[in-house]
């Protein structure tokens, strides 16, 4: 019965009426494991005048694009997201099917999975395929990161996953690329919700939200006191990042729990993560450890957070982020 | 009003211990608490039965170890009622499939709910999937990421979800799930009666054979997620050290140069 299934999908994501980049990096892992298994990669694209966007999705590697076009769709409510994407499943049974491990991504697959029967591996690192099982081997980090797990779904299907968001580069656009884009359709009831959305409330924190940010600039403990995350901000603000914060400068109400790092808070993979009077506890790497360049700053030269620093500063980060907000200044 | 919270018992994460061979938690031996993160949905369930003028009975349902009885009584303490704990050597090695059905099951046992709370995720496995299956396997609206409920009443619910970029206000009829983030409260400390009532307080265990469940949705057998492999990640960087305190412009220099590489400047 699993010969049945084939093909690997993507969940786009659509964001102010635009597809997310996220949806790009879907693609980015599904190109590999879809070349592994010799078979097409899907994106699905669900939405409200959203269609003209598909061919994006061909450009960015994929094969097809199903797409479901309707008001109802306008914005995300998991009801009917599952209901839609089960139909689509059970219509054209992908043997593997990811998701961004986004806000979005993170409601809708563990709603699904129920219906679909099958397992779900949650926040992915890494995805491969056993060629020999042909089975998708899904890697993740649990336990605050202190272990990874590698993890198959052998007799289920699809095959599903959410994995983090910024693990993976989108491959580069390809304007060359051809694919088929099938408009689909579902029963009028798959459309129909309980839930409605009434208002969206954006954050009036500056630069992006944090797990989409290339740059964040975190503070910690050595940031003595709230007044100071000014500085951060202003780093934040000349680099064109974001601000994070430790568990414990939360706690003193130093920055918002929506910018908190770690396991309680938010797991990030920036290009360049600084951290500034962060010692660095378990709880914290974990959130960020896999970040691809770590500055840390912090008066303690041994602080834990320079274990997984590419450049450690051992001094104030009250004297180095002035330093360094003057120099990129001038 | 009923309220029920899903809770889970969580090894104390510093010192956790993988059995190599099943992939699975050793439990033994690990110093335990409730979910740091559960302290925020036991704390909400709280404040809605004070909002009601005290007109609502919450149970905490919990599936784990025998000593799980713990984590139950912890939320006792802080304002709950009462308690279940679903407890069953069949129910080990179970994934969050495995674990939300069986959870379900507890639920529907313990009858009419007209809301389940459960945190966004639990600190060890660190999935946040096991509470919105829950509330999809109870055919109930699941509302993720909730960081305030506005109102709770007239058979509906309207609650604000954290979300990228900002918070969302969204309404669902009554009975529905919610998960819920950190920043909604402040979890309360428990009281010394609070702390005497639990401990008085009797939690009815059930196991494989109280439940509507058949066979093969239990435990590892009813798993569709398998553990092929655990490893230990050591994610170190023989990163350079320099001190601002000897050398300031050298440390301002060399994080300058650094950014200038990534192309951040």
């Amino acid at each position: 019965m699993n010969a049945e299934y084939r093909g690997v999908w993507t969940l786009s994501e659509v964001r102010d009426g635009r597809i997310h980049p996220v949806s790009y990096e879907l693609l980015a892992w599904g190109r590999d494991l879809a070349d592994s298994l010799e078979v097409p990669l899907s994106a699905v694209l669900l939405g409200h005048n959203i269609a003209e966007q598909a061919g994006d999705l061909i450009v960015q590697g994929a094969d097809q694009v199903y797409v479901v076009d309707d008001l109802e769709l306008a914005h995300f409510r998991p009801d009917i997201w599952t209901k839609t994407l089960t139909a689509l499943v059970n219509r054209h049974r992908p043997e593997i099917f990811i998701a961004s491990a986004t806000s979005t991504g993170r409601t809708v697959m563990p709603v699904l999975y129920v219906d679909l029967e099958t397992g779900l591996t949650a926040d992915c690192t890494e995805l491969s395929i056993d060629t020999k099982e042909r089975l998708l081997l899904q890697t993740r980090p649990a336990i605050g990161g202190n272990v990874m797990a590698d993890i198959k779904t052998p007799f289920c299907r699809p095959q599903m996953c959410t994995v983090r968001p910024r693990s993976k580069k989108p491959l580069a656009a390809d304007p060359a690329r051809t694919g088929k884009v099938f408009t689909e359709s579902v029963a009028p009831e798959s459309l129909s919700s309980v839930i409605k959305l009434l208002e969206f409330l954006p954050e009036k924190n500056v630069g992006a939200p944090l797990q989409d940010a290339e740059i964040i600039v975190a503070g910690g403990k050595g940031m003595k006191k709230a007044a100071n995350f000014a500085l951060l901000e202003e780093l934040a603000g000349l680099l064109g990042g974001s601000v994070g914060a430790s568990r414990m400068a939360v706690d003193l109400n130093w920055a918002p729990y929506s910018s908190q790092v770690g396991l309680s808070g938010k797991s990030v993979t920036p290009k360049i993560y600084i951290a500034c009077g962060i010692s660095g506890a378990v709880q914290h790497l974990a959130g960020m450890s896999a970040s691809d360049t770590v500055i840390a700053i912090n008066s303690d030269p041994e602080a834990p957070i320079f274990r997984v620093a590419d450049l450690a500063i051992v001094g104030d980060a009250l004297e180095v982020v002035p330093a360094l907000i003057g120099r990129l200044k001038s | 009003m009923r309220i029920g919270v899903l809770v889970k018992q969580v090894p104390a994460t510093e010192n956790v211990k993988i059995d190599e061979k099943t992939g699975t938690m050793i439990r033994e031996g690990v110093d335990s608490e409730l979910n740091p993160l559960d302290l925020h949905a036991v704390e909400e369930a709280v404040r809605l039965k004070e909002r009601l003028g005290g007109d609502a009975e919450i149970t905490v349902i919990s599936m784990g170890p025998p000593q799980a009885q713990k984590a139950v009584k912890a939320a006792i303490a802080m304002g709950c009622d009462g308690g279940l704990l679903l407890s069953d050597r069949r129910f080990a090695g179970s994934d969050t499939l495995a674990t939300a059905r069986t959870l379900a099951a507890g639920v529907k046992q313990a009858g009419h709910f007209d809301l389940l709370l459960s945190g966004e995720r639990a600190t060890d496995g660190e999935t946040g999937q096991v509470g919105p299956a829950v509330g999809e396997i109870l055919n109930l609206p699941v509302l993720t990421f909730v960081s305030a409920v506005e109102s709770f009443s007239d058979g509906y619910l309207t609650v604000q979800r954290a979300v990228e970029g900002g918070h969302e206000r969204v309404q669902a009829p009554l009975p529905a799930m919610i998960s819920v983030v950190k920043e909604i409260n402040v979890p309360r400390l428990c009281t010394l009666g609070g702390k005497l009532r639990a401990k008085k307080t009797v939690i009815p265990v059930l196991g494989a054979d109280d439940l509507p469940l058949p066979q093969e949705h239990l435990g590892l057998a009813g798993s569709p997620t398998k553990v092929v492999k655990v490893s230990y990640p050591q994610i170190t960087r023989s990163g350079k050290k320099i001190s601002a305190v000897d050398n300031p412009d050298g440390a301002v220099e060399a994080i300058l140069s650094l950014l200038g590489a990534r192309g951040a400047v």
